[in-house]
Formats: structure tokens, C-alpha cells, sequence
């Protein structure tokens, strides 16, 4: 049976959990933070991308694709860390559908990595970068469609890992090439031809297209290179078929 | 109590994991409101019999009700109407323990102002009151124990399950929690099931069901279950363990098993047939003491081993006479 209220005090826990480990809230602040003004500062004064924008604005999109790309993935771990240490037998005995904690665990997911986005949404003006309010709900729009699909994405693959430490082996093997392949810090068109359609199945890439097309201004070498209205219907067709999967494969194992 | 009266009928029960079976072919019945026992070794099935009767586990064959629901095709009927306590800690230590009562109320769709005052009620039970706003990681085992089974219980279920409530719980703690799970019981009126190990804990149960090697090998309350004991244990230590056995069988009609060491054999009116014994023996006897049957000597009878092989040895029963459990005691 579907539960509502289930749902929701899966969301209010998983919003707890996150305030209440500092570290984490800390380094999930941070990171970017040092992509923009460390890493991008950085080239910002090596590249010349033409007019238009400077790399460091060329990056936030990418960064903000990033933060939402790491904060949804970490649902995959709170899963896991829910099936090491026994959370999940308490939810899984409760007189609710399995889709209901599949929807809680994708809810809170998604707000949480929206959250982190949108907070950096507000470093834009700082890199002269102009956000009005059409922009800045558009962004919301679009994030909360990318964070839905790779929150999907983590809570398939969740249940096949069995500890921990197959965590690390996604992160390296799965998480971080998405991002590197994603066109967040240089264009898809700058990767080498023979791995390029890496960067075609990888939803990551239109989720930073289409914030880039929101973010950059036009003009210069470094703006979107797909038309938005793909970007959402890849990412929108990816999110509904790995709810679809989340749920199934939740089911059946647990 | 009758067949009628039954809140969980298992018939037939047989869970495979990879073809190999873990439960063969099980069936009892707990009656509504008692305290039922499920006792036995480390991997006899217990774990899995709870799980399934939980909705947890699928099995292979038998049928399964819980409270008149098929643990197949109503699992969620049944699930509403049973409250569970895990073998593992499943508490979320980053939620204080009111946190964890409220999570779990949502959960069961619970309405608000019953569950802040059941809440109450039940950290008031559980000793857990002045502690409520405090993250469970900051919690001592006990502690998490008593808090998850008052959690079972927030929502009223008819039937309490609890796997192995006590492990790693120090003896006083034991005692503990299993004087508030009788507190509750009497209280709620829900039924009980149980699993343990610990062999003395099992007198609480009005029933016990002595489960090995995934079957029921007795089902009976505990004092029944001594009873087909007849008499008391007597555990023997002599220089030459054969021979005393041959004059057992010889001079007393006695026959006595091997265990860890020394002889240990049943008889009647053990404390007069001591002297006797004494002077019949042509071999020197080191130490001697007597036991009346315990639900642990119902398992050796039954079994022909003990419950824990590795920490339970008579060894501990025998220290010589002047030990813990040595002869004065069989009197008192
Ligand atoms: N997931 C599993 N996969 C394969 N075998 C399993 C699994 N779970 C349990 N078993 C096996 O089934 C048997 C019964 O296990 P179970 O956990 O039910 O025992 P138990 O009586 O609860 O033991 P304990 O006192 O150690 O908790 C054991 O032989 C165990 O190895
Ligand atoms: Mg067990």
C-alpha cells in the first residue's frame, strides 16, 4: 500500500541525517567551491575561450551539475548504509508498498541535491554571471529533473551492491567519469572522437547542457552544444525508465 | 486453548537457501496472548522461521498465518499486525530515540495525538524517558534494546516478535528486558514470540518449541518439557571413566553418557541415590554434582550435545564440590 506519510518522514529523516553529519553538509559546501575558485580561477587565466564568457563561468553549470551529480549518488550509500546497518528491516516490515520507500528515498534524494544546487546558484552574480528570476526557476526546473534521474540511477544500482565498499568501486568507476565526460569543465566536442559517444549516454551531459543554456550567455566557443529540448527529453525519458528500474529491482532484492 | 484460538499456524514449513534446506518441514501453533519460544542452536532456523513468518523471506513449501492472514498472499495484512525486533540493532543512530519512536509511527500511519501519548507511555516503560531527546548512537546496548522494543510495540500489534532479544546483553540487562517485555505483555496482551539461545531464558515462555537442524524436535511448556526428564542429571568425574560407566550399568541399571570429560546420567531421587552410589563404585570419583533437569538437559536428552558447544561445557557446572553449582546445591 502506498503511504503518503510514509513517504514523507522518509524525506524528513533523510534531511536530519544530512544536517546532523557535519562533514558531510561541510565537504558537499565545499567541494565546488574549489572547483570554481581553485580549479577555475586557475585556467581562467590560461584559456582563452573568446568572447563571451570567462572559463570560470563557463565551469559553474558543470560544477552545479557535479554537486548534484555526487549528492544524488549519495542516496545510493544511504541505502546501502541503511541495508549494513538494519534501518532498512524497520522500513521493510512497516505495512507500506516497497514503491514507497523507492519514492521516499527518490524524493529525498532529489530535494537534497536541489537544495546544494540551488545554493550555489547564488555564487553566479559573484562571477558576473546574470541570473534573473526566470533563470534562476528554470534552473530549478532543470535541476530537480536531473537530480530525479541520477537519484533513480544510484537506487538501481543500491541493491546489487552488497557493502560499502562496492561504493568506492561506482565512485571511481562510474562517478567520476560521468562527470569528466559530461562537458562540465571542457566542451563534449574537446573529447577525443573514439570515446565521445561516453559522453552521448551519459545523462549527466545534457543535464550541464541544459544549464548551460540557462547560465551562459550567448556567444563565445564554450556554449551548449545540444538543443535544450533534447536535453530534457533525454533526461526526462532517462529518469521515468530508472524509477521504473529503481522500483523493480528494489523489489525483488531488497 | 484450542486450535481456534491460534494467532500463528504454521504447517509444513520448508525454506531452501540454494537448494539446501535450513527449514525442514515445520508446524506449530501460538495461541493468542502467550509467550511462545523458539530455542535452539546457532543456524537451527530460527532467524529464518521469524523472517518468514515477518513477510521478510519467501519459502518453499508449507502454508504460513499470521493473526488469519496468509504471510503469501496478505503480507500486508500481516505486516500491520505484527510488531518485530530484530536479531541486529536496527535503530538509526543519528535519530534520537523520541526520532526513531516517530519515524516508526509515520511508518504504521498512526495518528498524531495517539502517538504522542503512547509514546510517552512507552518511553516511561522502558526506562527511557529522561533520555528520549538524545541520538541513540550515544546509547548503551541495553538501552537500544529496550528502545527497539518499545518501537514493536507503538503500534499495538497483536503479535510481538523478537529475535533474539537479549544477545550480547549483559545477565543483569537480560533480566531487564525481559521483565518489561512480561511488563508489556501484561499490560498490551500481545502475543509473543521469541527465539533465544539462552536456554534459562526460555522459562518465561508459557511454550517452548526446542528447535534443531531446521525441525521441531519437542514442543511443550518448560515445566512438561523437565518433566519427561524423570529425576535429576548427575555429572560424574572418575579416574577411569569406562570402567564407571560399566559398573553404572552393572550395579544401577544407569546408563550414562560421555560428556567433556565425565558421566553424566539421569535418575530419580538423585540426592538419596548419592551415598549409594559412593558405595557401590569400585572406581575413585573426583567430583560429583547434581542438576534438577533444566530446559538445557531437555536439549542434551534430546539432541545428545549441548546447546553451545563452545561456551556451555559442564566444565562450568563442576568445579569440584565446593563449586558454584557443585553438590550442596541439588538440595536447595
Ligand atoms: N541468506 C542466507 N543464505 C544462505 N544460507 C542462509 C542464509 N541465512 C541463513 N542461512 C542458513 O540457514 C540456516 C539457519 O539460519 P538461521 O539464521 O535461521 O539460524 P538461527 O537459528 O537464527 O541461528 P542464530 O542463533 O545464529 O541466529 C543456517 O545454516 C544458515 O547458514
Ligand atoms: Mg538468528
Amino acid at each position: 500500500m502506498f503511504s503518503y506519510k510514509a513517504v514523507y518522514v522518509i524525506v524528513m529523516r533523510e534531511f536530519k541525517r544530512f544536517f546532523r553529519q557535519r562533514g558531510r553538509f561541510i565537504v558537499s559546501m565545499v567541494r565546488p567551491l574549489i572547483w570554481l575558485f581553485i580549479v577555475g580561477a586557475g585556467f581562467t587565466k590560461i584559456i582563452d575561450v573568446g568572447e563571451g564568457a570567462d572559463y570560470i563561468q563557463f565551469i559553474l553549470p558543470g560544477i552545479v551539475g557535479m554537486t548534484i551529480l555526487f549528492s544524488s549518488i549519495f542516496s545510493t550509500i544511504s541505502v546501502v548504509w541503511d541495508r549494513e546497518f538494519g534501518f532498512l528491516r524497520e522500513m521493510l516490515v512497516a505495512p507500506v508498498s516497497r514503491v514507497t520507500i523507492v519514492v521516499g528515498k527518490l524524493l529525498s534524494g532529489t530535494a537534497l541535491a536541489v537544495f546544494q544546487g540551488t545554493l550555489l546558484l547564488f555564487i553566479a552574480p559573484i562571477l558576473g554571471l546574470d541570473v534573473g528570476v526566470t533563470d534562476f526557476l528554470a534552473m530549478i526546473f532543470l535541476m530537480t529533473m536531473l537530480a530525479l534521474a541520477i537519484t533513480a540511477l544510484g537506487l538501481f544500482v543500491a541493491p546489487f551492491l552488497t557493502s560499502l565498499e562496492g561504493f568506492n568501486v561506482i565512485m571511481n568507476f562510474i562517478v567520476l567519469p560521468m562527470f569528466f565526460l559530461s562537458g562540465a569543465l571542457f566542451p563534449i566536442s574537446a573529447i577525443p572522437r573514439a570515446i565521445r559517444f561516453l559522453s552521448f549516454i551519459n545523462p549527466l551531459s545534457y543535464g550541464v547542457d541544459s544549464f548551460k543554456h540557462v547560465l551562459l550567455p550567448a556567444g563565445g566557443r564554450l556554449t551548449p552544444e545540444m538543443p535544450i529540448v533534447l536535453d530534457i527529453a533525454v533526461i526526462a525519458v532517462f529518469a521515468i525508465i530508472m524509477t521504473f528500474s529503481a522500483a523493480i529491482v528494489f523489489d525483488k532484492k531488497k | 486453548m484450542s486450535e481456534n484460538n491460534s494467532i500463528i499456524k504454521v504447517r509444513g514449513l520448508v525454506k531452501k537457501y540454494n537448494g539446501v534446506e535450513a527449514v525442514r518441514g515445520v508446524s506449530f501453533d501460538v495461541y493468542s496472548g502467550e509467550i511462545f519460544g523458539f530455542l535452539g542452536p546457532n543456524g537451527a532456523g530460527k532467524t529464518t522461521t521469524i523472517n518468514i513468518l515477518c513477510t521478510l523471506l519467501g519459502y518453499d513449501s508449507g502454508s504460513v498465518a499470521v493473526n488469519g492472514f496468509d504471510c503469501r498472499k496478505s503480507s500486508h495484512e500481516v505486516r500491520s499486525s505484527i510488531g518485530l525486533v530484530f536479531q541486529e540493532i536496527t535503530l538509526d543512530n543519528q535519530l534520537t530515540a523520541y526520532e526513531n519512536l516517530k519515524f516508526h509511527s509515520y511508518m504504521y500511519n498512526m495518528e498524531r495525538k495517539t502517538t504522542k501519548i503512547r509514546i510517552e507511555e512507552l518511553l516511561e516503560v522502558v526506562g527511557l524517558t529522561a533520555r528520549r531527546n538524545d541520538l541513540v548512537r550515544e546509547f548503551s546496548g541495553g538501552m537500544k534494546r529496550r528502545l527497539e522494543v518499545a518501537r514493536g510495540l507503538l503500534h499495538r500489534p497483536k503479535v510481538l516478535f523478537l529475535d533474539e532479544p537479549t544477545l550480547g546483553l549483559d545477565p543483569q540487562t537480560r533480566k531487564h528486558v525481559w521483565s518489561f517485555i512480561e511488563k508489556t505483555r501484561k499490560k498490551f496482551g500481545n502475543t509473543v514470540f521469541m527465539t533465544t539461545h539462552y536456554m534459562e531464558e526460555a522459562d518465561v515462555c508459557g511454550r517452548v518449541a526446542i528447535i534443531d537442524n531446521g525441525k521441531i524436535i519437542a514442543c511443550d511448556s518448560p515445566e512438561e518439557l523437565k518433566k519427561s526428564m524423570k529425576g535429576e542429571t548427575i555429572y560424574l568425574k572418575t579416574a577411569d571413566n569406562e570402567r564407571a560407566a560399566r559398573e553404572l550399568k552393572e550395579k544401577f541399571k544407569l546408563e550414562a553418557k560421555v560428556i567433556d570429560g565425565g558421566l553424566s546420567f539421569n535418575v530419580a531421587g538423585g540426592e538419596k541415590f548419592i551415598p549409594r552410589l559412593f558405595e557401590g563404585m569400585g572406581v575413585e570419583i573426583n567430583s560429583i554434582s547434581l542438576k534438577r533437569p533444566s530446559l538445557e538437559d531437555v536439549f542434551i536428552h534430546l539432541t545428545g550435545r549441548e546447546i553451545r558447544e563452545e561456551t556451555a561445557s559442564p566444565r562450568s557446572r563442576t568445579r569440584g564440590p565446593g563449586g558454584p553449582r557443585g553438590m550442596g546445591r541439588g538440595r536447595g
